[in-house]
């Protein structure tokens, strides 16, 4: 009876705590579901970051050059033997074609602007097409190469901030003694003006604080401290006036610490020099002629303005106009980056490509999974399977363990010291670092090794035995089979950490600088290569921007590589898992 | 009846240890072929641990100890130097719960014989699988899907396949360990069944809680009650007239 009577109570108990269950509960699902958003927002963010970095590294503007093989510079000797296309001149080649494109270049300042739109390194590569066909000697050859690596950057808009803007209004283009000048119809110029101004004006406001310091000082100093001062004090005062005077005058001179100013029209180029108050005309430098075929129309041209200062070291006007110029007249054209993808390592951006390192790492892959595969997995399956329990194997266990947690950089020197100093192994081959690596990896796969051993049911075991099945045969017949996708995926995740790995590879050298890509064969084993990670290292911590988008492409393939990794490993385990 | 008196293993002085504890304690039974004996008791008396000193599954323990002596047709079983993997393909054995191979239903059974070699061709090993399953009461019912997983059947059938294949070596003794607590009432009366017509083949031992399956299929069963065998006899014996106060009380319910 007391049953009934307390039943009331006791189920207003029961449904006061349900309520505050049911809140904890959905607490928790909460937390969880938030920590899954944090982690997938955090990935695409840096897929993302790194994905979109790299896009500039996988097309490259690339000069077609219709270059003159004359028989003087190619071939000096005049037979037409190797030895003698090999002392011709193929960068005089090159600088000719270009001559050719820009005639009116004749100083030796511009000239070497000009000549520095590609790289000599690519003279090589021209000669070697010649080597391949001599009959090439004496005719005019198409050639690619790609463009020096700050303006492809300016080409796809990663050097400078550039704005332009299309005017259908007619510009008359006038020469006098003292260059060209230039007259709109609008003032055109005006919105520009205002900030040149502002630059000026600010120059003005720090010339003045500057005065007004001297001042300080030369009322404070003595004798001939404030003399000196003083002569200090009238040079700021002329220097302000002559600002001052800027600002006044009628019209304004475009200084390399300002925006640059570039008119296009009719297929020419001109950079402008001063741009009167009104915003209707300027004076400017004609860099590229216009087109003599006068055709085209002469009230459509184009405004362009560079952001970035000239004075802050980025390529020149001149360059960019004739990079732009060469644009126009299609000799550069933007093509999918072979390089890349096809040469090794260089110290020239436009010609550095990851394939030297994609072999390296495939080449210390290899030997990461023969070597630590079957010794790590016969470990686990003797410790796990047939192991005396004692303080011996207590130990192997203990320090296998502790073995996974040591940073990667100990086996970097453990390789150095032993591998390469003890046992004389190559340095900076993907021999030696596989065994390093392999080495690093052991650890991981012994341990998922017997996790996954562990894993699998007693009553396995047990049925095996019970058929008369030896310990081997029940090892190799039913437990290995049904813990091999866990074994597989212990060994990726270990293999994955080792494709990554940077820190012990460059204790053994792989940070050399090789520009050679390594054959996928035995005798790349023991050759100097390098690794994708290294080379990531090696890139973003290289001066020239243009290896950036190189770098993060780099990551891009490592990334593409882990993947099909663990899409194989997902792969093979469905398939073993259907099987059973 | 001469062939159910025969002698088939004769166990003395048979003592277990698990490290310091001992989980038997002098052992003394015969156990007759061609018959079925089965082993009761409270849980954690001793019956399961005594069911797998029978083929030396208690080796695969590391701090299992087995004393005294175990003879199987003249031979010593408790020796060290007797392989226990030749044992073993004559002592037979089903566990509690269903334990079939994640493979085919035909690779269950084909499994002991291949490792064994007991057949030389794949006819000879078609016929050994058909004659186990048949023998199982499992044939009729698998012969058209030999190539799916043992997996895949019901509970009953799969601890019939286990059956077939503990068959299939053709062992001279089986031994269950509890064979029916997983299964449904119809499935442990198909079992039952079975049980009784392999005894005239095999010598059967069986682990049972159901006091009602030992007195259905056993003709002997032996009592154990905290290591001890409190008494053994005829099935109907034991049953009806038992002689020691705790096997009574068992019997009747009184503990367990």
């Amino acid at each position: 009876m007391t049953d009934i009577s307390t039943r009331p109570t006791q189920q207003g108990a029961v449904e006061a705590r349900l309520a505050r269950r049911y809140r904890s509960e959905a607490r928790f699902r909460a937390a969880g579901l938030g920590a899954i958003f944090i982690a997938v927002t955090i990935l695409v963010i840096l897929v993302g970051s790194i994905g979109h970095q790299s896009l500039p590294a996988y097309t490259v503007n690339e000069l077609r050059l219709n270059v003159e093989l004359s028989e003087d510079l190619v071939d000096p000797l005049g037979d037409a033997s190797e030895d003698s296309i090999r002392a011709g001149s193929f960068t005089r080649v090159l600088q000719n074609a270009m001559r050719e494109e820009f005639p009116d270049v004749s100083n030796r300042r511009e000239l070497r602007e000009l000549f520095q739109l590609f790289n000599s390194l690519n003279a090589p590569q021209l000669m070697n097409e010649v080597l391949e066909d001599p009959n090439l000697i004496g005719q005019q050859h198409a050639f690619r190469m790609p463009l020096a690596d700050d303006l492809d950057l300016y080409l796809k808009g990663r050097l400078v901030e550039e704005t332009s803007a299309r005017f259908n209004t007619p510009l008359d283009i006038t020469s006098d003694g003292r260059g060209v000048l230039l007259r709109a119809q609008d003032p055109v110029f005006t919105d520009r003006l205002s900030s040149l101004r502002i630059t000026i004006e600010n120059d003005i406001t720090a010339e003045q604080a500057a005065r007004d310091r001297l001042v300080e000082q030369q009322a404070l100093a003595q004798d001939e401290e404030a003399e000196d001062l003083g002569v200090q004090v009238s040079f700021a005062d002329r220097r302000i006036s002559a600002l001052q005077a800027q600002l006044d005058g009628d019209e304004l001179t475009l200084r390399d610490d300002m925006p640059s100013l570039i008119v296009e029209s009719r297929g020419g180029f001109y950079k402008l020099t001063t741009v009167s108050i009104d915003g209707l005309a300027a004076r400017a430098e004609q860099v590229v002629p216009p087109l003599t075929d006068a055709n085209t129309d002469r009230s459509n041209w184009v405004l362009r303005i560079v952001e970035t200062p000239e004075a802050r070291g980025r390529a020149s006007d001149n360059q960019l106009i004739w990079t732009r110029a060469l644009v126009e007249r299609n000799i550069i054209r933007t093509t999918f980056n072979g390089y890349f993808f096809n040469n090794a390592d260089s110290r020239e951006p436009e010609l550095a490509g990851v394939r030297g390192a994609l072999f390296g790492s495939i080449l210390t892959l290899i030997i990461t999974v023969i070597l630590s595969v079957p010794v790590g997995v016969s470990a686990a399956i003797y410790l796990e399977e047939f192991a005396p329990k004692n303080p011996i194997t207590d130990m192997i266990e203990v320090n296998i363990n502790n073995l996974a947690a040591v940073p990667s950089i100990v086996f970097g020197i453990l390789g150095l010291s032993v591998f390469i100093t003890l046992f004389g192994l190559p340095r900076s081959a993907p021999l030696t670092a596989g065994v390093v690596l392999s080495l690093m990896t052991l650890p991981t796969i012994i341990i998922a090794t017997r996790a996954a051993l562990k894993a699998v049911p007693p009553s396995i075991r047990q049925a095996a035995m019970g058929v008369g099945a030896s310990s081997t045969q029940t090892v190799f017949h039913h437990v290995l089979p049904l813990a091999a996708p866990g074994i597989l995926t212990g060994a990726i995740i270990g293999i994955s950490r080792a494709l990554g790995e940077t820190a012990p590879l460059l204790m053994i050298g792989m940070v050399a600088f090789i520009a050679d890509v390594p054959s996928l064969s035995l005798e790349g084993m023991t050759e100097p290569a390098t690794v994708l990670p290294v080379q990531v290292f090696l890139w973003y911590d290289a001066a020239e921007r243009a290896f950036q988008p190189r770098a993060a492409a780099a990551i891009m393939v490592l990334l593409f590589l882990i993947i099909s990794f663990n899409a194989l490993a997902i792969y093979l385990r469905h398939k073993f898992e259907r099987r059973w | 009846m001469s062939s159910i008196t025969k002698t088939k293993l004769k166990v003395r002085d048979v003592n277990v240890f698990y490290g310091e504890k001992q989980a038997l304690k002098n052992v003394n039974i015969d156990i007759a072929d061609g018959s079925v004996t089965s082993f009761i008791g409270p849980s954690g008396c001793g019956k399961s641990t005594f069911l797998r000193c029978l083929n030396r599954m208690n080796d695969t323990i590391d701090e299992a100890r087995v004393t005294g002596s175990i003879i199987m047709d003249e031979e010593e079983i408790n020796d060290r130097r007797l392989d226990p993997v030749v044992l073993r393909a004559r002592v037979g054995m089903v566990f509690q719960k269903p334990n079939p191979f994640p493979k085919s239903i035909f690779d269950n059974v084909a499994y002991g014989p291949r490792i064994h070699g007991l057949a030389s061709t794949r006819e000879e090993l078609e016929e050994i699988v058909e004659n186990s399953l048949v023998k199982a009461g499992l044939w009729n019912e698998v012969s058209d899907r030999l190539d799916d997983p043992g997996t895949s059947l019901s509970g009953g059938q799969q601890q019939r396949l286990v059956i077939a294949r503990a068959i299939a070596v053709n062992p001279e003794v089986i031994l269950m360990d509890e064979p029916c607590s997983a299964l449904d009432p119809i499935a442990t009366a198909r079992i039952e069944e079975l049980i009784d017509e392999l005894r005239e083949n095999y010598c059967i031992i069986i682990v049972t809680h159901s006091m009602q399956q030992a007195a259905r299929v056993s003709q002997q069963t032996a009592f154990f009650h905290l290591g001890e065998l409190v008494e053994v006899g005829p099935t109907e014996t034991i049953f009806t007239n038992p002689r020691d106060q705790r096997t009574q009380d068992y019997i009747m319910g009184r503990f367990g």
